[in-house]
């Protein structure tokens, strides 16, 4: 439960951070939160040879609405978006899911960048931001590029993001009065989800179905030929590959599936309808 | 009014909860400066041949001082079985030589400068090991195909009790027959298991460790080493935790004094989680088989109860767990006939020992899931098949069928008492309405009614040791021969003495854990301490104010017999001369006002209640809420009502963990799937309800305080009452048992099959 010896190189700009992983390589991964991070390297499941602590550089965390979108600074940790207000009114799905993530502890120090780029397939804002679609706004050597979240995530702890660059911004739809909802499973409140979904705007997104978040399109597809929310949600795992573990094997984690997004668009639809 | 049965708040507190006790990690003492830090390279194999272990790298990694394992090790015997029913072969060598038998099993030690060096280092040790099959399960090792000790011939450790008999329910309406586990649990204490020893100068060793008994580990770890006692000194700091997991000394503390005097500088060793997590004794682990048989107006008349008991690979307290059990096994119930057998096996996983409640919850669950199967079987209303077999109240001791002694017993006003307080009536009319609604959620509506054995030690020669001292300051000291470890001991002890004595609770400091200053004690377990520890301390209190009328009759010129304690100025005063007295610090200036004293109790005592549980089962998900949990837990005359509540709600806790969430798991190789905290679901705040509370003291007289354990009581009976109230709420549509933990996906699973076989 000691990490293996490593370096902890502590950046203060973004650039000071992409020059360490330049230098550094596959040696290097960024310390954000370390929620994820801390614990593998304590388990010495990872060792990585420097540490870019990336935490002291400044304007790293905000939430703002840019046009149609609103914009989440990657540094920007997960109780500061349980709170503020600007998330609250305008995409209120994030801040809801970010009230679900482990306990407060994790909550006030884990980040959203540090968390998309961890790709994790039972995590709670990855699933949240999948189905709002967007971008992740990402900066290396070359400065910066746009990646859509439905391109982001590969699979289990591996994502679209280069060896030498930085997740600086996530970028997502304001949803404003469009119904919502996050159904998390868990057989504890800090654990993470065995299975969930969220559900924003007629889209679907689950956690722990695959080796990455990923959208339940048989159940979107349906909605949009007009299904009913049962027919629709029945059709949830098509596609997805669920692992088995301890709390849930295939056949459970398909059937959590289809009841949480049946639940999660009840519940979208009638927040909806509320809100209307 | 007395002191004692109010609410004085814990005076470890302000510590505990501001900068923090001293555990055996915190310690600053000369005797441990330089101390060098030990980690253990433990077996990643459950069963296998050791072919080669290669230290070479190792020893060469930086601030190694030295590594060791077997070839190192040849000063020592094998760790003995130590039971004299468990066959000899079944012994522990300190380092695995030849055969690890378990994932955790000790290899190879190192000894670094500082502590995480030791990680880097361990990772640098090479072993090669020749795997076997893996022995997992207690039907496995019944196979006797592979066996854990070839030369004992067998992996049954002990045998209790014969088969149960062809005709045992001959005559029986309706017979039930049910495999219900009591799955393997981990203790979690918060503070893992630490060691650090310090050899002196005069050849004698100082032991720092963190266990419940000073004075047993020191016994045990003298013995294991070849030491004479009296160069054993063994100091127990504050102590995190234990449930049980930390009575007696593990291997690991005895050979922290081994390399301490193999290296000749002091050596410490602080466990990880993980490590604790496979190193540290188990608990639970029995595969049960429960029989019920009787008549359809529900009365039993025959129980019967197999047990095996999974043992872990090498023995510590596992075959002994299932002797209480079986002693238990009648519970509170009049049943005419009680058969019980047992066998406890070896298999390839850690050794099981004692945990909170030590093998009577076994016996509790396996009788309460009968009683429930049973109900179910005839159609009647579970309260109403308990209340038909209780036994009535005695106040006379009772001898049940497995020979235990009961002292008294009001188990139908337990129960009726629960109920009342639940609203046991509208509780079923809600349960029937969301039944004929078809909801979502359903209602669970789970009971159980229990005895046990509590200072189970009594009449072994046990007995408590305590000694008092006055000070000319005004202040006294108490010693005792309890450890505690979160129960509350300085209070509740100083409470004890200050009644007698006058003397406040904030001037009276306990002491214990220290065995040069107090050289015999029984430690606290098996919910002892306060009807043996607590009433020596009771004892001593009197004695020592005996003591002080002598000595005050010589100085007031009185005879003692007028001489009469005066709380307020914790003084001796004549009879009907107010203020002509003196105070018992003023005797102790003259000579040390000190007595020491051993209690011996009666025998035994059989603390009894009752709980219901209240869940909701979301029937189309699997998963479980607990909504209510109402109990009445008699334990006789409550001293301070807050430490007596205290541990309901963490016995209780504990079982709602295990009836819903706690396992630890191996994969069929024998390898831990629990490793970690992420992995080990321990119970938190958010899954429990506020706990309600009934109160009932049925004083024994088995000790002059009229108290009974109270240590382990919650955990007896909330576990059963939370599974039934579990597999209740799915009960109409076709489930009988579920076993625990009862997962959401266990839950869901039982309802999908109960359905398909309905439809057949």
């Amino acid at each position: 439960m000691i990490p293996g010896p490593f370096e902890l190189v502590r950046a203060t700009s973004v650039e000071d951070a992409i020059a360490a992983l330049v230098e550094h390589g596959d040696d290097a991964k960024i310390l954000a939160g370390g929620h994820s991070l801390l614990p593998l390297m304590k388990l010495r499941l990872a060792m990585p040879a420097y540490l870019v602590d990336i935490s002291g550089i400044p304007g790293m965390s905000y939430v703002r609405v840019d046009g149609d979108e609103v914009a989440i600074g990657a540094g920007t940790r997960h109780h500061e978006l349980e709170k503020d207000a600007v998330a609250a009114a305008e995409v209120p799905l994030l801040p809801y899911t970010a009230s679900q993530v482990g306990d407060p502890q994790v909550r006030h120090r884990g980040t959203i960048g540090g968390t998309v780029a961890h790709s994790d397939p039972a995590s709670d804002l990855p699933t949240a931001l999948l189905a709002l679609g967007g971008d992740v706004v990402v900066q290396g050597p070359e400065g910066r590029r746009t990646i859509p979240l439905t391109e982001f995530w590969l699979g289990f702890f591996e994502t679209a993001l280069a060896e030498d660059e930085l997740i600086v911004e996530i970028r997502v739809p304001r949803t404003g009065s469009a119904g919502w909802a996050y159904e998390k499973f868990t057989r504890r409140a800090n654990d993470w989800p065995i299975v969930a979904a969220a559900a924003v705007d007629g889209r679907v997104a689950l956690a722990n179905m695959a080796g990455s978040v990923v959208r339940a399109t048989a159940t979107e597809e349906a909605l949009a030929r007009g299904a009913s929310i049962a027919e629709a949600a029945a059709l949830a795992d098509e596609g997805t590959s669920p692992g088995a573990d301890m709390h849930a094997d295939q056949e459970y984690r398909r059937h959590l599936a289809r009841l949480l997004t049946r639940r999660a668009l009840e519940r979208a639809a009638g927040a909806a309808s509320a809100a209307a | 009014m007395s002191i004692l049965g109010t609410r004085v708040v814990r005076t470890e507190d302000p510590l505990f909860l501001t900068r923090g006790a001293t555990y055996t990690d915190d310690l600053v003492d000369d005797r441990l400066t330089g101390a060098l830090h030990a980690t253990f390279i433990r077996s990643q194999v459950a069963h296998g041949r050791v072919l080669s272990v290669d230290t070479s790298a190792a020893r060469e990694a930086p601030g190694v001082v030295a590594v060791y394992s077997a070839e190192d090790c040849t000063d020592l015997d094998p760790i003995p079985a130590g039971l004299p029913m468990v066959p000899a072969a079944m012994s522990r060598p300190w380092f695995a030589s030849e055969t690890v038998r378990f994932v955790g099993d000790i290899i190879a030690v190192v000894l670094t400068e500082e502590r995480y060096q030791g990680e880097d280092a361990a990772e640098m040790v090479s072993v090669d090991i020749d795997t076997l099959p893996a022995v997992v399960t207690t039907a496995d090792a019944l196979k006797d195909e592979t066996l854990l000790f070839p030369e004992a011939g067998t992996n049954v450790m002990a045998a209790f009790g014969e088969p149960e008999p062809a005709d045992f329910f001959a005559g029986c309406e309706v017979v039930v027959r049910q495999a219900v586990v009591n799955q393997r649990v981990a203790p979690v204490p918060l503070e893992t298991r630490a060691a650090a020893a310090a050899w002196g100068e005069d050849g004698r060793v100082t032991i720092f460790c963190s266990n419940q008994g000073a004075q047993q580990a020191k016994a045990q770890i003298a013995g294991w080493l070849g030491l004479d006692p009296a160069l054993v000194h063994l100091v127990t700091p504050d102590v995190g935790g234990g449930f049980g997991a930390k009575i007696g000394a593990d291997p690991e503390f005895a050979m922290v004094a081994w390399l301490a005097q193999k290296a000749g500088r002091p050596v410490k060793w602080v466990e990880n989680r993980s490590e604790n997590l496979v190193g540290m004794l188990h608990g639970r682990g029995q595969d049960q088989v429960v029989a019920i048989g009787g008549s359809r107006d529900g009365t039993v008349e025959a129980y019967s109860l197999l047990v095996d008991q999974d043992c872990g690979a090498y023995p510590r307290f596992g075959p002994v767990l299932p002797t209480l059990t079986m002693l238990m096994a009648p519970a509170v119930y009049a049943f005419p006939k009680v058969h019980a057998q047992a066998r406890a096996l070896a298999t390839n996983t850690t050794s099981i020992g004692a945990y909170r409640g030590a093998g009577r919850p076994e016996a509790t669950a396996a009788v309460e899931r009968a009683l429930d199967l049973f109900a179910a079987e005839i159609g009647m209303d579970p309260a109403e098949v308990r209340r038909k077999n209780l036994l009535p109240d005695f106040h006379e001791p009772h001898t049940t069928a497995m020979g235990a002694v009961y002292d008294s017993g009001e188990y139908v006003a337990a129960l009726d008492k629960v109920l009342d307080a639940a609203g046991y009536q509208e509780l079923r009319a809600e349960q029937a309405r969301r039944r004929e609604n078809g909801d979502v959620k359903q209602l669970g509506i789970g009971m159980s009614v229990y005895v046990e054995i509590t200072g189970a030690d009594t009449g072994l020669g046990a007995g408590e040791s305590a000694e008092m001292e006055v000070h000319p300051d005004g202040t006294a000291t108490v010693l005792t021969g309890t450890s505690p470890h979160g129960q509350g001991h300085a209070t509740a002890w100083a409470m004890i003495a200050s009644e007698q004595t006058g003397i406040p609770v904030d001037k009276i400091t306990v002491i214990h854990g220290d065995t040069d200053r107090i050289p015999r004690g029984g430690g606290t377990m098996g919910s002892r301490s306060l009807q043996q520890g607590g009433a020596a301390v009771h004892q001593a209190a009197t004695e020592l104010v005996e003591l002080a009328k002598q000595r005050a009759a010589e100085q007031l010129e009185a005879d003692p017999a007028d001489l009469e304690i005066d709380l307020s100025s914790a003084g001796l005063s004549v009879r009907g001369t107010p203020g002509a007295g003196i105070t018992l610090a003023q005797l102790a200036e003259k000579e040390p006002l000190l007595v020491q004293t051993r209690f011996e109790a009666g025998g035994p005592t059989f603390p009894f209640g009752a709980h219901l549980v209240v869940v909701e089962v979301d029937t189309e998900s699997g998963k479980t809420e607990v909504q209510r949990v109402v109990t009445v837990d008699d334990a006789g005359t409550i001293v301070n009502p807050l430490l007596a509540e205290g541990q309901r709600h963490g016995g209780i806790a504990q079982g709602v963990a295990q009836a819903l969430l706690e396992e630890v798991l191996y994969d069929a190789d024998g390898n831990p799937q629990t490793s970690t905290l992420a992995d080990y679901p321990f119970v938190s705040a958010t899954e429990l309800p506020s706990f309600e509370l009934v109160d009932m003291a049925t004083p024994t007289p088995m000790n002059p305080l009229g108290a009974k354990g109270i240590g382990e009581a919650g955990t007896i009976g909330s576990t059963p009452a939370v599974h039934n109230a579990v597999i209740d709420a799915v009960a109409h549509l076709g489930v009988r048992h579920i076993d625990m933990p009862t997962t959401p996906m266990k839950v869901w699973r039982a309802i999908q099959q109960a359905q398909q076989e309905g439809t057949h």
